[in-house]
């Protein structure tokens, strides 16, 4: 079988990305003649997630309860994922923070090798799949010779799309005994998340995308407006949210949203691998850049070549003048 | 308190990348060279943690350069294993940073989350099994008293904290930090120091490579509206056009 990691939300549903895994696994069993997916969540499934994995075609949904899993740590999920995979051929996740760091801890558990970030594969013996490197600047066609085969998927690398035959999703409820070595690097506390707002800048039709070229914290006041005055949503760069100029609900790409509106105005984005994933199935783009040679300007349809902040006012005051 | 940071020269992705002809590496003939910015925010936050820090590298002659940078910034000595880090996979990385660990009786290992070039987001780990040691994964703050790291950084549940006891290893994520400047008698010490040079302990089993490729060329079709403030107007229209500007 094929054993994927799924992720939830703080309210219980599959992550967009772990559903892609999901997807992903499927075309995998298909090449190789029909192996089961089954599904890993922790937690006690709601009956809306059992329903989804099933709409998803997954056979048996293994559901880590216990003490152990109360609070995350990585060696912990790793052993819980250890004791369902059987015989199981490939153990896989999506390319999350998570989905990377648990991946590793099987890998290295197992001995076996593990390919982070894989977009695709072109054949199963031997497996090989293709992952991004250097940035996304260069692929990497990687073997993986062992079994299981441990790798994650990059973050819309594939759409997420419901099985044309649901599976069963049989659910079994493990509570394993996790040694206390694999609990010594558990999360102790978290503050409350912040509030996930991603639902709007997913559905809105223009965003307006900020990336580092906004400067600092303080840069994002005419970008806010141009946002205000289309009625959008404000999506930026993953530069954007690891520096905390703003909330990580407003990232665009592989480890954020993907986008699909029918304008995006990335302004001082240049237009990483990583961030293209995320916007690169919105109807027209408007690239704002200093850099004519940025890949964003050169995939989007439009660009303007300047400052944004001397751009981004310009048209605000265009717009209020022409109200 | 002895800390051992892990530092490793990849090339920098923001200029071209050009792959050698046999398709196994970057060829970095043409390539500028740089640390990633998870291994600077991990050198910066070893030398907040204080004590001796050592940062070493798996890399080939040229390393040294990002050795001598890290030194300069205030780590006290440097340990280079000198070999070709393209023929090294992440097991055999972990392997010979975990022999740097032992015989340097270092109590805390900080790496980068993921290395910039090759992506692999597991020596980390891998190096804590090797050693026996917890790993905390992807943090961004990371501080030690009385025996006990504190590390926390951004996780789906909120900001997270983990509290472990040493010795430990800890992979960094940039952001928690500000990676500070060399000064110039920074620099001047940082020459000074000699540099331990070692050769692998194991013939390394490879990253399981077959190849590398670069993305296919995404042609352009791009309509330049303009340049500067003087654009705004070609904007506007293209948003009345577009039907996205309320009327
Ligand atoms: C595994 C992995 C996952 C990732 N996931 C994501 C993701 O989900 N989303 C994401 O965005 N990134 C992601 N990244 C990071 C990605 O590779 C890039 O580093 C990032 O997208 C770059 O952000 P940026 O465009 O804001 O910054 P930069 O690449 O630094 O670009 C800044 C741009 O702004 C322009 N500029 C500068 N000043 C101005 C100005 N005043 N006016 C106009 N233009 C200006 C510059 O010309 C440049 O083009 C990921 C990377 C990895 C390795
Ligand atoms: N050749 C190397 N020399 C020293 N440290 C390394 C080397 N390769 C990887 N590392 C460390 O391991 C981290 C994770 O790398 P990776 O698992 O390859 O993505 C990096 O950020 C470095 O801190």
């Amino acid at each position: 079988m094929i054993v994927v990691l799924v992720e939830t939300t703080p309210s219980g549903e599959a992550v967009e990305v772990s559903r892609e895994a999901i997807t992903f696994a499927r075309s995998l069993s298909e090449a190789g003649g029909g192996v089961p997916v089954d599904a890993v969540v922790v937690g006690e499934p709601s009956a809306d997630l059992v329903a989804t994995l099933a709409s998803y075609g997954v056979r048996t949904v293994h559901a880590l309860t216990g003490e152990a899993f109360a609070s995350y740590a990585g060696a912990a999920w790793a052993s819980g994922i250890q004791g369902v995979r059987g015989s199981s051929v490939v153990v896989m996740a999506a390319g999350t923070p998570r989905g990377n760091e648990v991946m590793a801890h099987v890998a290295a558990r197992e001995g076996v090798a593990m390919a982070a970030n894989v977009l695709s594969f072109s054949g199963l013996a031997p497996f090989v799949v293709t992952r991004q490197v250097v940035g996304g600047a260069a692929l990497e066609e990687m073997r993986l010779g062992d079994r299981p085969a441990v790798f994650t998927v990059a973050g819309h690398a594939v759409e997420a799309v419901p099985a044309a035959t649901p599976g069963p999703a049989d659910v079994q409820v493990h509570a394993p005994e996790v040694a206390a070595a694999d609990l010594v690097a558990r999360v102790v506390s978290s503050e409350e998340p912040e509030p996930d707002l991603s639902g709007t800048l997913k559905s809105a039709k223009v965003v307006v995308g900020a990336g580092r070229g906004a400067g600092s914290s303080e840069g994002f006041a005419d970008l806010l407006e141009l946002t205000d005055l289309l009625g959008g949503s404000l999506g930026v760069s993953r530069v954007v949210t690891s520096l905390g100029w703003r909330p990580h609900h407003e990232q665009v790409g592989q480890t954020g949203s993907r986008i699909s509106p029918d304008l995006y105005i990335p302004c001082g984005i240049s237009g990483a691998i990583q961030h293209w994933a995320g916007c690169s199935t919105a109807k027209h783009i408007l690239a704002i850049n200093t850099d004519p040679d940025a890949p964003m300007v050169t995939k989007a349809s439009y660009a303007v070549i300047g400052d944004l902040h001397e751009v981004v006012p310009a048209i605000n005051a265009e717009i209020r003048r022409r109200q | 308190m002895t800390t051992l940071v892990c530092i490793k020269r990849v090339v920098d992705s923001s200029s071209e990348v050009v792959l050698t002809e046999d398709g196994q590496a970057v060829d970095g003939r043409y390539a500028g060279f740089t640390t990633s910015a998870h291994e600077e925010c991990a050198v910066e936050l070893a030398v907040q943690i204080g004590g001796e820090i050592t940062v070493m590298t798996l890399g080939d002659a040229d390393a040294v350069e990002q050795l001598r940078a890290a030194l300069a910034v205030g780590c006290t000595a440097a340990v280079h294993v000198v070999a070709d880090p393209q023929t090294f996979g992440p097991a055999d990385v972990a392997r010979e940073i975990a022999a740097v660990a032992r015989d340097g009786g270092h109590d805390l290992v900080l790496l980068g989350n993921d290395a910039a070039d090759s992506g692999d987001f597991q020596v980390g780990i891998r190096l804590a099994y090797e050693l026996g040691w917890p790993v905390v994964n992807g943090v961004s703050t990371v501080s030690v008293a009385d025996g006990v790291v504190t590390a926390s950084g951004a996780g789906p549940d909120g900001h997270e904290t983990y509290r472990v006891p040493l010795p430990a290893v800890v992979t960094v994520l940039e952001g928690g930090v500000e990676p500070r400047y060399p000064t110039v008698p920074g620099r001047m010490k940082a020459k000074k120091v000699a540099i331990d040079e070692r050769r692998p302990t194991a013939e390394p089993t490879g990253p399981g490579r077959v190849r590398l490729l670069l993305p296919p060329p995404a042609p352009s079709d791009v309509q330049i509206l303009g340049k500067g403030a003087d654009a705004a107007p070609a904007v506007v229209d293209l948003l009345e056009q577009l039907g996205v500007l309320a009327r």
